[in-house]
């Protein structure tokens, strides 16, 4: 053993893997915080009413960042509500409906490759099929459309788990009160797999709200407030993008970005306040 | 319908999961308003037994019965036999706890709204029935909209036992419904069971002999699946025909 | 006696849960279409092998890119797989309630801070530290391979930490009635019998490495050619679409469509790869 070769003893090797080991996740920890505070720093001092109002001017050297938040917002909102009912859908038929078969596995394969797939691959693909070849242009719709297939595998995922860990009491509780499936359900099933659910989808909001790669291809990058889901949108995190690598102003990219960990940080915290309240409303 | 004939029949029924077989030409006639003990070791198939009679069993989709069960003379597993309404006129209490993660109203009402009972009146008076009858009423009634999660084990088995009567239901079956409890609930529960043979019938797997003792009117032994003997309590207990039947009373084994 | 025909529900989740086939359906045919045509005029071989990319002399090989990715996905899963992993340890066994309490959720809001955040942080402090401490541009192989070391840390540790977790109770207090000492069965008993686990957290987290685009962009340098160190710049196969996709027309973005499938075949690969570890691990 590695022990008796150190010429420690178990109890000494014992110490220097806990101290190593609490070493590693703190120095984790602090490179994780510590980007978040840089950009916290560089950016906050940015942020003020006008930044948050204002549409940007001159390539976004200028103004604010209003129309990306309004973009982001919008392709978000609408990849979340495409993705959700599917996302469940599948997960119920997952874990409520079949016994494993020939096609539960090739919907599991799927699902579970959607989720691998590179999110610029969900750009090309996007960009080839919706705004392409269904000619939506690049679009708030387009954009929507490609994120929904891409968090789709999140909801699916996330929804699933927590649809299994409903304990089968709850299931039998309800049939045994004359309950059917859909009953069950809908009454025992889903009121206990809810937190999950909605962990799932707040992940997946997260990941919409982060995405650069496969809005850029298919949202566009127009900086005009859309005005409609056949709009041009461009999002915060592309606008970040645009802004910090190209150059064209690094106090705008800080703000963005701020901006940005907040909106994810909020998304989070009223998410969860939402879940404690259907989790201890109790119904 | 005649007081002397049979609440439930069970004709020469056996029971498969999968491969194995669970019950073995099984027989019983189990009569109203009696408390109806089955009693046996571990793995005798007594849960299979009462989930066959509301048909739980089978939710488990390798699950095969052969034979037949009567209620009121009615085989429950004739094709015109809606599941929902027999199980809503046999009901089932589980071997822990089950309350539902809802509030205390919620989970009394239940199977009433599944039964598409909207009205609020009819509700609220239906769940204050159902607890007075578990003998709830009194510890529950400030804190109705508490989540059922919040009351003691006791207490939530009886809220169990009262979301089963909110359906006034013509059968109860209790799969080991004290195991876990302390005493003084399960001093109630047997309370509230004797009381509550008055309107109906009570199929009951008590948690250990002593129970069946104090509850039963009539008490069956099973084995492996198998039925030993049947009879009245105090035959059973006190006059046992078969010799296993008296080990395992005194409990030589098991 | 049981006579299963699906009611409406059934019907529905299970037309839902045929939106995850469709999808990958589409995605796999459309990259296709698109990129294959390429590949066949130029030849699999020659594309693949190729090691110029100069779109406007008609010269497509992705050799290099191919060396990127690789080069690149390898450091970051040798820098980010054991702290993963030690990080996931440490937060099953060795970290104190509260503290497991702001890391977790900590966490899964670091998974949610857009990659090109961590890129632009790569970019300047990353790449200058290696500059000025190792040599060469910094913009290099170690730079990418440190960003995204970052970035699938949250996945290495999450799932690695969902598969500690699910380890029967028995295992740790029967290692430790023997007489071990904590460490001794977090390596001897704990590790071994989550190692499918933590392996199908390796592999996606290597997927998540070879798909990001955006935070590489920033600090690889994105030069066509074969690194002959870590110090040196590469392009992956990711940035190359990323870059070019804005730009390219015609033969030049049917080009970038093949980059795609061969991107595609490589994730795919890894995600039959971790489900088969996943399936081995559930039998």
């Amino acid at each position: 053993m590695k022990s008796t070769r150190l010429s420690l003893s178990p109890r000494a090797a014992e110490r220097v893997i806990k101290v190593f080991v609490w070493a590693v996740a703190l120095s984790i920890m602090a490179v994780l915080v510590s980007i978040v505070v840089f950009i916290l720093y560089k950016g906050l001092p940015v942020i003020n009413a006008g930044f948050l109002t204002e549409i940007p001017r001159r390539m976004g050297r200028e103004g604010g960042i209003a129309s990306p938040i309004v973009g982001t917002l919008l392709v978000t909102a609408l990849a979340v509500l495409l993705a959700t009912p599917f996302g469940m859908g599948t997960a119920f038929y997952l874990a409520e409906y079949t016994r494993d078969g020939a096609v539960t596995r090739i919907i599991r394969f799927s699902a579970e490759s959607l989720a691998g797939i590179p999110s610029i691959v969900y750009g090309l693909f996007g960009f080839i099929f919706f705004v392409m070849y269904l000619n939506l242009g690049w679009s708030v719709l387009s954009g929507g459309l490609t994120l929904a297939v891409m968090i789709l595998p999140t909801i699916i995922r996330t929804s699933e788990e927590a649809v299994r860990s409903v304990p089968t009491i709850y299931r039998e509780v309800s049939f045994s009160l004359g309950g059917t499936k859909w009953q069950t359900i809908r009454g025992a099933v889903f009121p206990s797999a809810v937190r999950g659910i909605a962990n799932g989808i707040i992940l997946s909001i997260g990941r919409s709200v982060a995405e650069t790669a496969a809005v850029v291809l298919t949202a566009g990058s127009a900086l005009r407030m859309p005005d409609g889901v056949f709009a041009p949108a461009r999002t915060m995190a592309v606008h970040f993008y645009i802004l910090a690598s190209e150059g064209i102003s690094m106090d705008n990219a800080y703000g963005t970005a701020a901006v940005l960990i907040i909106l994810i940080f909020l998304i989070n915290i009223a998410a969860n306040m939402l879940i404690d309240r259907l989790a201890t409303k109790g119904r | 319908m005649a007081v002397s004939e049979n609440k439930i029949t069970v004709k020469d029924l056996d029971f498969h999961y999968g491969e194995k077989q669970v019950l073995h030409a099984l027989n019983l006639n189990i009569p109203p308003n009696k408390i109806f003990s089955v009693i046996g070791p571990a793995n005798s198939g007594i849960t299979t037994l009462l989930r066959a009679i509301n048909r739980l069993s089978e939710l488990s989709p390798d699950a095969r019965a052969r034979g037949d069960i009567l209620l009121d003379g009615q085989s429950v597993y004739a094709p015109q036999v809606d599941v929902s309404e027999l199980r809503r006129k046999v009901g089932m209490v589980f071997d822990v706890p089950a309350p539902l993660p809802m509030s205390i109203f919620d989970n009394i009402a239940y199977g009433p709204r599944l039964a598409k009972v909207r009205n609020k009146s009819v509700l609220a008076e239906t769940v204050e029935g159902a607890l007075r009858a578990a003998a709830l009423w009194d510890e529950v009634k400030d804190r109705l909209r508490a989540p059922a999660s919040s009351l003691s084990g006791g207490q939530q088995q009886r809220l169990c036992i009262a979301r089963v009567l909110a359906l006034k239901p013509e059968v109860i079956l209790l799969d080991r419904p004290c195991s876990g409890l302390d005493p003084v609930s399960t001093a109630k529960i047997e309370d509230s069971l004797t009381e509550l043979k008055e309107r109906l019938t009570i199929v009951v797997s008590p948690h250990n002999i002593q129970q069946a003792g104090r509850v039963s009117d009539r008490v069956a032994f099973m084995l492996s699946g198998r039925l030993v003997e049947e009879g009245a309590n105090a035959e059973i207990f006190s006059n046992p025909k078969d010799q296993r039947t008296s080990d395992y009373i005194t409990g030589r084994f098991g | 006696m049981r006579k299963l025909k699906g009611d409406l529900p059934e019907r529905l989740f299970f037309a839902l849960a045929l939106s995850s086939i469709s999808a990958l359906a589409l995605i796999t045919a459309f990259i296709f279409i698109k990129g294959a045509p390429l590949i066949a005029k130029v030849g699999l071989f020659d594309f693949i092998f190729g090691m110029d990319w100069a779109p406007g002399q008609g010269k497509y090989g992705v050799f290099p890119m191919i060396i990127g990715s690789v080069s690149v996905t390898a450091g970051a899963a040798v820098i980010g797989v054991p702290a993963g992993i030690c990080c996931s340890v440490f937060l099953t066994e060795f970290a104190p309630v509260k503290m497991r309490n702001i890391f977790r959720p900590a966490i899964q809001l670091l998974a949610g801070i857009p990659s090109v955040v961590y890129g632009f942080w790569g970019l300047l402090f990353v790449v200058p530290a290696i500059r000025a401490y190792l040599g060469g541009p910094g913009l290099s192989i170690l730079a990418g391979s440190v960003i995204l070391a970052i970035m699938i840390l949250p996945t290495v540790i999450s799932i690695s930490e969902v598969s500690l977790l699910a380890l029967p109770r028995q295992y740790k207090e029967g290692a430790l009635a023997l007489g071990m000492t904590h460490w001794q069965a977090i390596r001897s008993v704990q590790l071994p019998a989550a190692k499918s686990g933590i392996v199908a957290a390796v592999i996606l987290g290597i997927g998540r490495a070879v798909g990001e685009t955006m935070a590489v962009i920033m600090v690889l340098g994105n030069s066509v050619a074969v690194p002959s160190s870590l110090l040196d710049p590469v392009r992956t196969l990711t940035t190359n679409i990323g870059i070019e996709m804005g730009y390219a027309s015609e033969e030049h973005r049917q080009a970038l469509f093949a980059t795609g499938i061969v991107l595609f075949v490589i994730i795919m690969a890894l995600n039959i790869s971790a489900q088969y570890v996943v399936r081995r691990k559930t039998k």
